[in-house]
């Protein structure tokens, strides 16, 4: 069906784009980009780990990122160190120890770049299959767990208080995030995943009213960003990743310009017109 | 939801406080006996005795850091007990305002959205409820933009429009002016009676309270004391400082300690004994300080803690008065 190579990258990368879009609103509501990196390099543990065992790479990083951010929740709960620090020496150590480990490994011949920023015209049909069918039960998961995981984003107390278990759907997202880390890792590399995750959701927020529509709004642009990249890339010849990341930029900067103006200033005039006055009034 | 007809259970006479003994056990929604919270070895409260029913305000007040706020989650369940036992009605459905809420930028949430935030909602209950509060106006209102009180009103909103049996306002009148508070209060009092809903209310205020409530109870890492506030508006003197409006809203509570908190986290007793802290357990308590019920003491005791009412136009935690 996609016996083009570049047909091929533009669906696992529109597939991907899908999938990451909500994820990355969830990142930037609960100021978690950091938290996303780490577990990004963290992959390249997972790399290491499957090429020593002889495992599935998909499967390892997985593994790896899950069990990382698993870690960290036990020692936040520990409270001895800031998560700011914690993640810090998280998330270097895990690329280091990947680093160090695929250096041991004399015998495997990598070519880390492709692990670092992505090799998305080399994706086969079965990575397709992977991406897609990947990215649609993490698109299930997240609409099973949107309330409570929106609830104690909001505030975890409060979702507590009124029976939506924040905790559980705290660890259910980091599954996720690692499931997609995993998927994405081929596509625009360990480094650059994040981006994916970020600079989309932010260009949406925006436009958006709604947390359902910026998720939506973020894999849309998402999307966008990856044909565009894609087809930058083959018309100047550049790394694929990067090109995809540098599209994501541009749609975000341009985003910024007229368009954000506007908007303020039509929040500006309902905020003097509007309800300011009315509450007091309502008061009495 | 506070439109709609009241059957004759919903319906809670006027004045519940004084007809505490009508209730029944099943109208208990939270107990706690004994309770206590520890944190890296150290109580943040503990020895903490009391119940809310149905249709009762309970309102907690104490200094900063006096495990008012821990108390409350403790009682809905959101920590744990480490200490003693909390009961809550099966099936409890809890309304909780928190006391600090600060919402990203980056997440776009209007008041109509944030409704629906824990549970979804019919149309006809997210409107009652928003008109009940007053921010109907605020509906597509992002919730980063409203001031204070607004803010307070739209949370408020939120917690009844769910129909809870248990409210809980942590601190629901920070940030909103004199004005503004005795409005809280009153549509607090609105909802405690078209509703039946019991309410544990945390007052950042040491003297001044709703007067509507049942119970007060004074933490300070234990119950320092407990009774009923006095109600303002009989004194002519408080009708002059308040105004006639809010004499009728807010109380006075006295303040009937047995003991003293030093400024090293030592306690003082009565009997002049100096302990590292304070529960009932410790022998140092008459127990009748404990459960006064009626805010009187008769201990004969000095009582070093006694409401200090700054006539000057101040609040004991230097807010100006209107």
């Amino acid at each position: 069906m996609f016996d083009d190579f570049f047909t091929r990258a533009l669906v696992a990368g529109i597939g991907l784009a899908i999938t990451v879009g909500p994820l990355g609103c969830f990142i930037i509501w609960r100021r978690m980009a950091y938290f996303g990196d780490t577990m990004a390099h963290s992959a390249l543990l997972g790399v290491g780990l499957a090429l020593f065992f002889d495992m599935n790479i998909i499967l390892s990083v997985f593994a790896v990122a899950a069990g990382v951010s698993l870690l960290l929740i036990l020692l936040e709960k520990r409270g001895a160190l800031s998560t700011d620090a914690l993640l810090g020496i998280l998330s270097h150590s895990a690329l280091s120890l990947g680093l160090v480990l695929l250096a041991f490994m004399t015998w495997v011949r990598v070519d880390l770049i492709n692990f670092l920023f992505g090799d998305i015209l080399a994706v086969t049909e079965s990575d397709i299959d992977i991406v897609w069918g990947g990215g649609v039960l993490v698109i299930l998961s997240l609409i099973y767990l949107w309330r409570p995981l929106l609830a104690s984003t909001v505030n975890p107390e409060l979702a507590e208080a009124e029976g939506l278990e924040p905790q559980r759907a705290k660890i259910f997202f980091m599954l996720l995030l690692a499931a997609v880390i995993a998927i994405a890792m081929k596509i625009v590399g360990i480094l650059l995943i994040t981006s994916l995750l970020i600079i989309p959701a932010a260009t949406a927020r925006r436009f958006a009213r709604t947390p359902e529509i910026m998720a939506v709004m973020a894999s849309v642009i998402g999307a966008c960003a990856v044909t565009l990249g894609l087809y930058g890339s083959l018309h100047y010849d550049t790394p694929s990743g990067p090109s995809i990341v540098v599209a994501a930029l541009l749609i975000f900067v341009v985003s910024l310009v007229p368009i954000g103006r506007r908007r303020s200033g039509d929040d500006h005039d309902h905020r003097l017109a509007g309800p300011g006055g009315h509450s007091r009034a309502n008061g009495g | 939801m506070l439109d709609r007809p009241m059957s004759d259970k919903e319906m809670v006479p006027q004045g519940a406080a004084s007809t505490r003994g009508a209730f029944e056990a099943r109208d208990v929604l939270v107990s706690l006996s004994q309770a206590g919270i520890r944190r890296q070895g150290r109580f943040l409260v503990r020895g903490v005795d009391f119940s809310i029913r149905r249709g009762e305000i309970v309102t907690l007040i104490g200094p900063n850091g006096s495990g008012k706020s821990t108390t409350a989650k403790m009682a809905i369940g959101v920590y744990r007990a480490d200490e003693g036992k909390v009961a809550r009605k099966a099936g409890l459905k809890v309304g909780y305002v928190p006391q600090k809420l600060a919402i990203d930028w980056t997440l776009p949430l209007t008041v109509e959205r944030l409704m629906t935030l824990t549970g979804p909602l019919s149309r006809r209950e997210l409107l009652d409820a928003v008109e009940a509060t007053g921010v109907q106006h605020l509906l597509k209102a992002e919730v980063q933009r409203l001031s204070g009180g607004e803010f307070q009103r739209a949370l408020l909103a939120r917690a009844i429009a769910r129909r809870p049996d248990l409210l809980v306002l942590d601190e629901p009148v920070q940030g909103v002016d004199f004005n503004g508070e005795i409005a809280l209060y009153d549509l607090i009092k609105t909802i405690r009676n078209r509703t039946g809903c019991g309410i544990l209310l945390i007052s950042h205020d040491l003297h001044i309270v709703m007067a509507e409530t049942d119970t007060v109870i004074c933490l300070n890492g234990h119950v320092c004391c407990r009774g009923t506030p006095e109600v303002v508006s009989r004194s002519p003197e408080y009708l002059k400082l308040f105004g006639a409006r809010a004499a009728q809203t807010l109380a006075v509570y006295s303040h009937h300690h047995d003991h003293t908190h030093l400024p090293d986290g030592r306690v003082l007793h009565a009997d002049g004994t100096v302990t590292a802290d304070c529960h009932p357990g410790d022998g140092h308590h008459d127990d009748a300080h404990h459960d006064v019920g009626d805010g009187t003491c008769s201990c004969g005791h000095p009582h070093p803690d006694q409401p200090i009412l700054r006539l000057n136009g101040y609040t004991p935690e230097g807010r100006p008065r209107v």
